[in-house]
């Protein structure tokens, strides 16, 4: 799966959680997911279960600590595909 | 002269109807929305059958997002679109996320079990497996006692108290004379009060095991709820929700709110648990009190009741709560204020009951009607020279102008509302 394709999933994962879907119509890597699509930060922990499940992968606290944009997940994402 | 306190705005989702057009035909039909349920059947429980508000899972879809609906367990959804529909109904708009806090607004809600669903669906089968990690972030919110009020506290913007009290079967009733109290107080303009309670097998087998609820109408579920009646057989368990507006009188008259009806007092109490009373039963004289207490509070002589609306719930305890009214108030079967149950058509919602049958008793008040009391054609022999003041079917009574309503819970806990038809001074 490439990088792309990583950004596109993590898009479709965040949607429940935008209040206002239209924000993620011009996100990019650097969109940070708490200060730019208002999401919850109670809600992240649903996002990182969502991607475990959504990728087969793992992603333990220290990991999910580094998640602030979705580029931040893209790439955490990629070095568990590998 | 202390604050006068009205309501302004009601909202309610029963087993027998969601909204108050639909609760109120329900109500003057004698519509019962009891039902039997398959799954009560394969999980061998003595009674099969029970209140539910229908067709819920389409409501709540309407009213909420996709977000917001990941938060709502059976309870907190019944009393979410309660209380949306009795802010809208008092003639506010639900705010938007960046409107204003609404300091001068709290709210009382309640639940008497709560977010059983959610303990056994989810926390104790993932916890077992060793799922903890994954069960995310919604579940504290679901099963926490303020989860009720803490949801709604959010939807509506509110900044005044929001707590969530708990008293058992008197839960609702509680609520709405705290809230009073709170108004009275003037700490607050006006509270949102109620209760709310899901429907679960986890919620109501404690009460089969109990063999407190209907175990002998599985085959008639419409006839299953018998408050009053010879053949009563335990109260059928009920779920659902309802959120009373209470307003100070002059800001509502301010806003030129519509007026439902005036509560004139309230009392809460408990038995002790003594001379008669026990966690399951109540103490008669903590049950006289409460009432008398009511009506002093109220500062009415109690022969200005016109009609009660009981606890009555269709156990062994209805006789009694008769007799105890009868003394409360020092009236016979030949002066005795009308008498109905309206858990005859929706069971008994547990912490929802008392809320949802407020509902019912100001919509009585505001449009001048007593709803049957329905499957008590065989009144019990010990309330049988009271049978001439139950209501068999629905009356028109616009001279109607104070009803009395009362709950009672596990704890021996009492609660007494007294309710004034509103009229323009």
């Amino acid at each position: 799966m490439d990088e792309q394709q990583i950004f596109q999933e993590m898009v479709t994962i965040l949607r429940p959680y935008v209040k206002d879907p239209a924000l993620l119509d011009g996100a990019t890597k650097d969109t940070h997911i708490l200060d730019d699509l208002k999401v919850n930060s109670a809600r992240l922990v649903d996002v990182i279960i969502k991607c475990e499940d959504t990728f087969d992968i793992e992603i333990d606290d220290d990991d999910a600590d580094q998640i602030r944009t979705i580029g931040n997940a893209v790439d955490v994402i990629k070095t568990k595909l590998q | 002269m202390k604050p006068r306190v009205v309501i302004t705005g009601m909202g309610v989702v029963a087993p027998n109807g969601h909204g108050l057009d639909n609760f109120e035909r329900g109500l003057r039909e004698g519509r019962s929305g009891i039902r039997f349920f398959p799954r009560l059947e394969e999980l061998k429980f003595g009674c099969q059958i029970g209140g539910m508000p229908q067709g819920f899972d389409e409501v709540r879809k309407s009213y909420f997002d996709h977000e917001k609906l990941l938060s709502l367990n059976d309870n907190i959804g019944y009393i979410s679109v309660s209380a949306v529909d009795a802010w809208r109904d008092a003639g506010f708009e639900v705010p938007h996320d960046d409107d204003p806090v609404d300091w001068e607004t709290g709210a009382i809600l309640g639940c008497g079990i709560g977010g059983m669903d959610t303990i056994a669906e989810t926390i104790v089968p993932m916890v077992n497996e060793g799922k903890t990690r994954r069960m995310g972030s919604r579940v504290v919110e679901q099963v926490m006692n303020s989860g009720t009020s803490a949801r709604v506290g959010g939807l509506l913007a509110l900044g005044n108290q929001v707590t969530s009290n708990s008293a058992a079967c008197s839960t609702g009733t509680e609520a709405i004379v705290d809230a009073l109290w709170r108004i009275r107080a003037g700490l607050a303009t006006r509270m949102l009060a109620g209760g709310s309670e899901g429907a679960s097998p986890y919620i109501w087998a404690g009460f089969d095991s109990m063999r407190v609820i209907a175990r002998k109408f599985n085959d008639q579920p419409e006839k299953g709820s018998r408050p009053m009646s010879a053949t009563a057989n335990g109260f059928v368990p009920g779920a659902g929700g309802a959120v009373l507006v209470l307003e100070e009188l002059e800001a509502a008259q301010s806003r030129g709110a519509r007026i439902y009806a005036e509560i004139l007092g309230g009392a809460v109490n408990c038995g002790g648990q003594r001379n008669g009373g026990s966690m399951t039963a109540p103490n008669p004289e903590g049950v006289q009190l409460c009432i008398r207490g009511a009506l002093a509070d109220a500062g009415i002589s109690p022969r200005e009741v016109d009609a009660i609306n009981g606890h009555l719930t269709a156990t062994f305890a209805d006789p009694s709560e008769v007799d105890n009214w009868s003394r409360a108030l020092e009236r016979g079967p030949a002066d005795f204020p009308y008498i109905s149950s309206t858990k005859s058509m929706i069971g008994h919602c547990l912490g929802a009951a008392g809320a949802i049958e407020s509902v019912a008793v100001a919509l009585q008040l505001y449009k001048g009607f007593l709803h049957p009391s329905v499957n008590c054609e065989d009144v019990h022999p010990g309330i049988e020279a009271f049978a001439h003041r139950i209501p068999q079917a629905v009356m028109e009574y616009s001279e109607m102008k104070i009803i009395a309503k009362a709950s009672f819970g596990f704890g021996d806990v009492n609660g007494c509302l007294i309710f004034k038809k509103w009229e323009k001074a």
